[in-house]
């Protein structure tokens, strides 16, 4: 049962992702990475992890995936752009150089040390995993105890990101206000 | 049979480490800024798996609480990159990340 919860969120996730980088609608492409986002989610709920689940659902699949969507269609960049040709020469090959080389590395560290890995994992905690809402009161108890500052930091970093946005896409008309 | 293999956490690791990889090629390759945004979101989801998978190998709970912070971070990250695309391609139509080399020495 594991097995194949495992290999259809693989199979989801690894679709997803060949079709965000060669579908050429960026439309098709951001629907690509819902894909993926979803197949992410089930592997966080077969790691026991429900709460990032849900908010890998609803911020990534639902916030910023629309946002991305919505920016789309603002600019209106949603037809298909022609992605044969090949504007620097070889980047390409040396593109999958590069990014087999990334992967084949990890994979190789990983494989040389499996040994600390490998273990099937038996939930976070197991004394209390058997309650329905384990997961969220561990995480919380080291969110608010532990990682204070950085979760009162974090809500800093949204504040500044969201004016700076509204400073960044506004139209600036006060110089011709001043005339 | 089949139902005796469970997946190990190396399985997982494998599949981020493929998923980073893909996403590393969709920002070379890409061109359109808005798709190579979403390539850094692929590489993104492939560590926060890792971190996952780690910190259920390691029966720690702080690697979801990294993972937490990585999304918030993403969230913001998200919103003030859409708001630089949006803003310079206010100025030219054309979609792609070479035509923007006013910087270039």
């Amino acid at each position: 049962m594991e097995l194949v919860v495992f290999v259809l969120a693989a199979a989801m996730v690894l679709v997803g992702a060949i079709g965000v980088i060669t579908r050429s609608n960026p439309v098709h492409a951001a629907l690509s990475l819902v894909l993926t986002l979803f197949g992410i989610a089930v592997m966080f709920v077969s790691h026991e992890a429900h709460f990032l689940a849900a908010v890998q659902v609803i911020v990534y699949a639902g916030a910023i995936v629309v946002l991305f969507l919505f920016v789309i269609m603002l600019l209106g960049v949603d037809r298909s752009e022609d992605i044969s040709i090949e504007p620097i020469t070889a980047q390409r090959p040396l593109a999958a150089i590069v990014g087999l080389g990334v992967s084949g590395i990890v994979i190789a560290a990983l494989v040389s040390s499996r040994s600390a890995i490998s273990t099937s994992g038996d939930g976070i905690d197991a004394s209390t995993v058997d309650a329905a809402d384990a997961n969220i009161r561990q995480l919380a108890r080291s969110i608010f105890s532990n990682n204070v500052f950085a979760f009162e930091i974090t809500s800093v970093l949204l504040i500044v990101a969201v004016i700076g946005t509204v400073l960044m896409a506004r139209r600036i008309k006060l110089r011709e206000a001043g005339k | 049979m089949l139902s005796t293999i469970a997946p190990t956490n190396t399985w997982y690791l494998v599949l981020a480490a493929v998923l980073f990889g893909i996403g590393t090629l969709g920002v070379m390759v890409r061109r359109n800024p808005l798709v190579m945004f979403m390539c850094i979101e692929l590489m993104l989801n492939a560590v926060n798996l890792t971190f996952v998978t780690l910190a259920t190998a390691m029966s720690d709970i702080n690697g979801q609480v990294v993972v937490f912070f990585v999304m918030v971070v993403a969230a913001a990250e998200v919103v003030v990159g859409l708001g630089i695309i949006v803003s310079i391609m206010r100025r030219r139509t054309a979609a792609t990340a070479d035509d923007l080399s006013a910087l270039k020495g």
